[in-house]
């Protein structure tokens, strides 16, 4: 038993079946070898970090894992089954939600509106079916309250919430349309304190409904505050996989850098990354 | 963790909005402004007869004709896509059902739906070719604007044997029974009673000064409602917003973007082939200057309404009464002292009015400081 912090709340299942896995993962592109070997994967209910410098592959990896890229070599098992996921359709129907970092929201439109883009719930039949924008006010709403956001109301336009909020937004989003495993890119390299906060208490929220939330980052204290597991990449190879409680943010923070320059920097910063 | 129960706090730093600012937030806001200060201006300025039923008829017809297009043109933009080939696609569109009625003799019933096809078809190729390429649509259906006008011109010598009218449409479609729906006047009855419990001027014999509603008015009245409907209560609606707001955005998430711009310039096409068949049936020709710059007028009605040009932002009600303040500027100076020459500075200082405050407005909906 890790103990509890102010954003992680109970460990998860250690026994639990993972509901992706990747195996030995290799992306070439061309004579450039972006992955040499990843291997990665995520249980119900738990917060697994990807961490890894600028370059280190993490974003072809989660490309990888949500359809845009098809791995070289490897073997991608969902659910236990082989699985290739010809486009980010597939893998979304899967179940498996990506929240890219331009989050696809639309600043004009108001949230609901953007909650429902692409799955209007509808009522009526035939020349009358339309979209049931009451029950899509009352969703927004409720789902976002359980987020811990009180909207000004469903019609509020998103480009008037923050980008914490926006967040918040787009993973309830992904959450309600039944989303198993949750891929959050750089979630909160963007953000200010006070809404990294608010992102990393909802990653603890959606942790605790038992969805596998892979979560990107390259900042270790963000990673160190949600996370059960941590998986460091460097040069296109994972370094290893550690569970909560069982490594310092030090030795994170080296093995991300790759250990060397590290220590030289971190003595003339004094300490301050 | 009581996270799933409801959370009734009311943040504080949430201010209560004021019923003024939450108006201030709809797109159509500018244009029922603008309708007011217009109508306050004509009343001062105008003759009082600008007023009367024939009056506000008289200035409704041109505000219907141009209002069809600014409704096609207004949900186009908000798709996020312009479509400057619609002046030209009027004259196109009546060129082609003037073929169908003077030289393969077709019944209504055969030309009109034959000229929406037609008409879509043209649009589709327009969106195909704004979607397959990627181009602005402002440069690729600026070459449709020369080239739909070109083959009108044609087009119309090759069917009229050298001239560039073809006349006699009235005479052929005078009988057809599906005549009524696109010209002349509707509920001749309704106005006949109405001059008979005095509610309307009449001719000194009793017989009202106007016989009836002008088509195009319904029409555009009609369009107006749909296009309100399909905007702000079906999930096309959603994506058209989606489409114009972020291509990109909508599309990861699942929007059908291609299938809907190009679904909205077929729309636009069919807009524009709407009054080439109300105009070519009330004035029995077609000629190749029908629809002479509309496509201007169109977007400027449509931005009067608060259509961003940036897409993803208007409506259908704003371009209906941006149209409406068109048509009244347009005959409202006739009935003024004013120069009509006047009415080109008023349209552009309008449109100017208009591009500022659209662009506030969106400032205050995104919350951008």
């Amino acid at each position: 038993m890790t103990e509890d912090s102010k954003f992680h709340h109970g460990d998860s299942d250690n026994n639990a079946a993972p509901i992706v896995q990747m195996k030995d993962i290799e992306k070439h592109f061309g004579n450039i070898i972006a992955l040499a070997g990843v291997s990665f994967d995520i249980r119900p209910g738990e917060c697994h970090c990807l961490l890894g410098d600028n370059g280190a592959g993490k974003s072809t990896f989660i490309k990888t894992m949500s359809g845009v890229h098809q791995p070289t070599h490897g073997e991608i098992l969902f659910e236990g089954k082989p699985m290739s996921f010809a486009t980010p359709r597939d893998s979304m129907e899967a179940g498996i939600a990506t929240v890219f970092q331009d989050l696809a929201m639309i600043p004009l439109m108001s949230v609901s509106r953007n909650f429902f883009m692409g799955r209007e719930p509808t009522k009526g039949k035939g020349l009358t079916k339309r979209f049931d924008i009451d029950t899509a006010n009352e969703i927004t709403m409720s789902e976002m309250r359980k987020m811990g956001i009180n909207l000004r109301g469903p019609d509020q336009a998103v480009g008037t919430l923050s980008g914490g909020e926006r967040q918040t937004v787009a993973i309830a989003r992904a959450v309600y349309f039944g989303a198993k495993v949750l891929i959050l890119d750089e979630p909160t390299s963007a953000l200010g304190v006070r809404q990294t906060s608010n992102v990393l208490a909802t990653i603890d929220k959606v942790r605790s409904q038992g969805v596998g939330v892979v979560f990107i980052s390259h900042n270790v204290r963000h990673a160190l505050a949600v996370g059960d597991r941590f998986t460091v990449l460097n040069r296109g190879k994972t370094l290893g996989t550690a569970k909560r409680g069982e490594i310092t943010p030090e030795e994170l923070q080296d093995l991300m850098a790759g250990g060397q320059e590290l220590a030289q920097l971190e003595g003339s910063l004094g300490g301050t990354i | 963790m009581s996270d799933t129960t409801p959370n009734p706090v009311v943040d504080e730093r949430i201010k209560a909005e004021p019923l003024i600012s939450r108006l201030m937030k709809r797109p159509e806001l500018g244009a029922i402004a603008g309708v007011v200060l217009v109508t306050a201006f004509f009343l001062i300025t105008a003759d009082s007869a600008m007023f009367t039923t024939a009056g506000i008829i008289n200035f409704l017809t041109p505000a219907a004709q141009l209002g069809i297009l600014a409704i096609g043109a207004a949900m186009l933009m908000i798709g996020g896509e312009f479509d400057l080939s619609i002046g030209s696609m009027v004259a196109f569109a009546g060129l082609f059902f003037g073929i169908c009625v003077m030289v393969w003799g077709f019944p209504l019933i055969v030309a009109i739906p034959l000229t929406f096809v037609f008409a879509a078809f043209v649009g589709a190729i327009n969106g195909m070719i704004v979607i397959r390429s990627g181009l602005p649509s402002f440069i690729v259906t600026l070459a449709f604007l020369f080239i739909l006008r070109g083959l009108s011109l044609v087009g119309l010598k090759w069917a009229s044997g050298g001239s560039t009218q073809l006349r006699g449409v009235r005479d052929a479609t005078e009988n057809d029974w599906l005549a009524p729906f696109f010209s002349g006047d509707a509920f001749p009855g309704l106005f006949a009673w109405l001059a008979e419990k005095g509610l309307v001027e009449t001719f000194k014999n009793g017989t009202p000064k106007v016989s009836g509603m002008p088509v195009e008015i319904l029409w555009f009245v009609v369009l107006a409602l749909v296009a309100t409907y399909i905007l702000l209560r079906t999930p096309a609606g959603n994506w058209i917003f989606a489409a114009g707001g972020d291509s990109n955005a909508a599309s990861n998430s699942g929007v059908p973007v291609n299938r809907i711009k190009i679904s909205l310039f077929m729309v636009t096409a069919c807009c524009a082939a709407l009054v080439a068949i109300i105009t070519v049936i009330d004035a029995g020709s077609t000629d190749a200057r029908r629809g002479f710059q509309k496509e201007f007028e169109a977007i400027i009605a449509a931005v009067i309404g608060g259509c961003l040009l940036t897409g993803g932002y208007g409506s259908a009600i704003g371009a209906f009464f941006g149209s409406i303040i068109f048509g009244m500027v347009v005959i409202g100076l006739t009935y003024t002292d004013f120069d009509q020459d006047w009415f080109q500075v008023f349209l552009g200082g309008m449109l100017l009015i208009a591009v500022l405050f659209n662009n506030a407005i969106r400032k205050r909906v995104t919350g951008e400081r």
